[in-house]
């Protein structure tokens, strides 16, 4: 049974941050890379890493972008003493990361098909890369269709992404929703669920992913199902309370499934039922 | 391209798809084309309404007027979708402003000519109402959702 | 490697021989009036003439009219306190110019124990936490440290009045899982333990001791020992599809019923054999230039287990008494390939107002009659008599 020195599942290794971000007025993008003598880590779109602020605590932050030579993007909203030290974090500083964990998006397996991204406020986050993967295996993918929700045109994030998709490619649909703006906002207004009844995909030869508030994503699968695409081919990322990242600390559970473990991303047949369990 | 008629129009629109030929002949002799180049009101709060739009191309925003704030857009409405039912009842009066975005093209429906014909035939009637009983519980399900304020702060990323 | 037959002496000497060997004994103690784990001496540490009553809600020690060692259930601790500790300093950290920081101190120094006195429930409690922390694919360093722990099983001639290990097929005999084996025969002026082999290491350690093979008889009287106390569970627990079952009564009215009673207290998990949840605190210093990243035993049972920022997913303590029990005993298999429950009662002497999982599975799984469920057993009912259970072998 006792045999080599495990490694530590719970120990942080140094990153340094080399560009900072500020989104909107609670949300940093931030990118770090491994300092010398680290590894870099192979992540996957839709995985996470827990990111640690010294002395303050860990928190669980999914990948915003894959960069060449482990350079890793995170983007974090200011909700919580950890979240907001994080947000504090300046070009040049350390921060404490393990990982990467989970289950992500495989957006490979949605090679040939249609690629439809359905993504509220910060949870567009960990879709980026998804969006990010099939521009640059485009020829791989049929339509690539980007929904994105916001509470307001200030609080939408990656404005600039979405600004240069939509106007400097011309094989991928982009198009944004706010649930309030002023006469200046030329997007949309409504939810991101109405999104999903007016973009041209082939439900049939579609894949989903969607992120989200729990509510949201809800809604958009029942949307995506009533388009015509089955929940088998609607991939949700879910959030729990993870705390260890490894599976041992049973914060993350919900039903059957340990988060940081079996998802975060889930296929919605699976998903679904449990969210709709309250209390769970 | 050969000229279409309102009924071509009418027929190939979203929100008719499934109203028989016969109906929509009956309502396209209520319809005429209608163009708003951007940023034209086509809609003010309190004033009677007398059509109700098939919009065809572009982009409308609905909003209300608060004092002392910026003009809020609560929704935004485009190609498939249709502006207006306050000429359903009466007396028939705006609820919100309507402001085209960009250049919109729509079929605007006569509100005192579509009301009469419901009235007299009332197979017709209940097929407009049944498909304005859908958009409304679209819009109130979308409505409700926004009222939950998704986008609190639940979400650290 | 055949049984062999040791006698009290031979019994002190096994123990000597463990601490001569450098292993730091520890076995069951009688202290603030229940059996607790402590590092011994020597055997006369151990609570010898005295056995227990357990029911739910409530514990007593009361004294044998013999000598035995081990004439009693299991108290309210268990082996896990050892293995997987209330309280593991799993990183600590200084802060370092340039680099930020690196790692402070050497690794975790695991104690080298040798547990006397393990039943067989807390084997197969140990098998289940061994799923947790070293079955996926993250091992974690500190649990497996400690688990190359020398066992010195003893198999159960007592059964708890709470106990149902024979319902959850984990005992009363431990087939596997220990370095030795004894059962415990007191009879008159005999007073000797059949003592089985359960690895070479088991039998080396034995070979220091006197000892005599057991003959048919002496197996006959041990068998007959685990066989008795299987007949004198004092719950028992209907475990068949338990899993599907229970996924079947989420929406169950006998949740609120239980709420009504339940404290929210943590106690049913802190007893617990199996419950593994944790949380990581972060300190630093007052200078803040070392952080310290504490873990310590936590609780489903508390608001924060389910914290996401902004509130508790499960904020009522239904959804809490619902999510441990459906995950002791439901979806723990799922997730680990076996049920997280192995019967031995804790969960119900320890419940401060006595609420006992098998009449509350009982209630959750009657057949409903037309409108709300009527089976409910108020607080502090009497417990159904327990019928004798089947034994599987």
């Amino acid at each position: 049974m006792l045999a080599e020195r495990v490694s530590e599942p719970m120990e942080p290794q140094p990153y340094r941050v080399i560009e900072v971000r500020h989104e909107t007025a609670d949300v940093v993008t931030f990118t770090i890379e491994p300092t010398p003598g680290i590894a870099s880590m192979d992540a996957l779109p839709g995985q996470f890493n827990m990111l640690w602020a010294f002395g303050v605590g860990e928190v669980p932050i999914s990948l915003s972008g894959l960069r060449p030579g482990g350079v890793l993007v995170h983007t974090v909203r200011s909700v919580g003493t950890v979240s907001e030290a994080l947000t504090r974090l300046h070009s040049g500083e350390i921060v404490g990361v393990r990982g990467p964990f989970g289950r992500g998006w495989e957006v490979e397996t949605a090679e040939g098909d249609d690629i439809v991204v359905v993504a509220g406020g910060i949870g567009f986050a960990p879709l980026r890369p998804v969006v990010e993967h099939a521009l640059a295996n485009r020829s791989a993918f049929g339509r690539v269709v980007v929904l994105v929700g916001a509470r307001r045109p200030e609080e939408m994030i990656f404005d600039e992404d979405l600004l240069r998709w939509a106007v400097a490619t011309d094989d991928i649909a982009v198009e944004v929703t706010v649930d309030a703006a002023g006469h200046d906002w030329s997007g949309h207004v409504g939810v991101v669920t109405e999104l999903v009844g007016r973009a041209r995909f082939d439900a049939r030869h579609a894949v989903a992913f969607v992120c989200g508030p729990e509510v949201m994503m809800r809604f958009a699968t029942r949307s995506l199902q009533e388009r015509g695409v089955p929940l088998g081919r609607i991939r949700l990322s879910a959030e729990r309370n993870m705390h260890c990242a490894v599976a041992h600390c049973g914060h993350c559970q919900l039903g059957e499934y340990i988060i940081c473990r079996d998802g975060p991303v889930f296929d919605a047949a699976r998903l679904l039922p449990l969210l709709t369990v309250r209390g769970r | 391209m050969t000229e279409r008629t309102i009924r071509d129009l009418l027929a190939e629109h979203e929100f008719f798809a499934e109203m028989s030929p016969e109906h929509i002949d009956l309502l396209a002799g209520c319809g005429r084309n209608v163009v708003f180049p951007a940023n034209t009101a086509i809609a003010h709060e309190g004033d009677p309404a007398e059509h109700f739009y098939v919009l065809r191309t572009g982009r409308v925003a609905v909003g209300i007027h608060m004092p002392q704030r910026e003009p809020l857009v609560v929704a935004t409405l485009g190609p498939g979708d249709v502006l207006g039912w306050s000429w359903l009842f009466s007396p028939p009066y705006w609820r919100f402003d309507a402001l085209t975005t960009q250049e919109t093209r729509a079929i605007a429906l006569d509100g005192v000519c579509l009301r009469a014909k419901c009235d007299a035939d009332p197979a017709l009637g209940y097929r407009l109402m049944q498909r304005f009983a859908h958009i409304l519980v679209q819009r109130l399900e979308a409505t409700r959702v926004q009222l939950a304020d998704l986008y609190g702060k639940t979400h650290a990323g | 490697m055949g049984s062999v037959v040791i006698d009290r002496r031979g019994f002190e000497l096994l123990i000597a021989a463990l601490q001569s060997r450098d292993y730091k004994v520890v076995a069951p103690t009688a202290r603030d009036g229940a059996i607790a784990y402590d590092e011994i001496g020597g055997v006369s540490d151990l609570p010898a003439g005295l056995t227990d009553e357990q029911e739910a809600g409530s514990y007593r020690l009361w004294c044998r009219d013999d000598d035995a060692l081990f004439g009693y259930a299991v108290g309210p601790q268990s082996w896990k306190r050892y293995l997987f500790e209330p309280k593991t300093v799993v990183f600590r950290a200084q802060r370092v110019e340039r680099v930020g920081f690196v790692r402070a101190g050497p690794s975790d120094a695991a104690p080298r124990y040798a547990f006397v006195g393990v039943r067989s429930c807390e084997i197969a409690a140990i098998g289940i936490q061994d799923r947790v922390f070293l079955g996926g694919s993250h091992a974690d360093p500190h649990y497996r440290a400690r688990r190359d722990a020398f066992i010195v099983a003893v198999q159960c001639g007592e059964p708890g009045g709470t106990c149902f290990c024979a319902s959850m097929r984990t005992g009363p005999r431990a087939e596997a899982g220990f370095d030795l084996a004894l059962t415990e025969i007191v009879a008159g002026d005999r007073h000797e333990f059949v003592v089985e082999v359960g690895s070479s290491r088991g039998d080396d350690l034995l070979g220091q001791v006197p000892s005599r093979p057991a003959d048919s008889s002496d197996l006959g009287a041990a068998r007959a020992v685990t066989d008795s106390a299987s007949e004198r569970m004092g719950r028992r627990l209907d475990a068949d599809g338990l899993p599907e079952r229970l996924a079947a009564v989420l929406e169950h009215s006998h949740w609120d019923q239980v709420a009504s009673r339940c404290l929210g207290c943590t106690s049913c998990t802190l007893v617990c054999p199996t419950c593994f949840c944790s949380r990581v605190s972060d300190t630093t210093d007052l200078k803040g230039l070392e952080a310290t990243r504490t873990r310590t035993w936590d609780s489903c049972f508390t608001l924060g287990h389910s914290y996401l920022h902004g509130g508790s997913v499960r904020s009522t303590i239904r959804d809490r008494y619902r999510q441990w029990l459906t995950h002791k005993l439901s979806t723990w298999v799922a997730q680990f390939g076996t049920s997280g429950c192995v019967g031995c009662g804790r969960c119900i002497t320890w419940c401060p107002v006595g609420i006992d999982i098998t009449v509350e599975v009982q209630a959750l799984l009657a057949p409903l009659g037309p409108g709300r469920p009527t089976v409910s057993p108020g607080a502090g009912a009497p417990v159904e008599p327990a019928a004798p259970a089947e034994v599987p072998r």
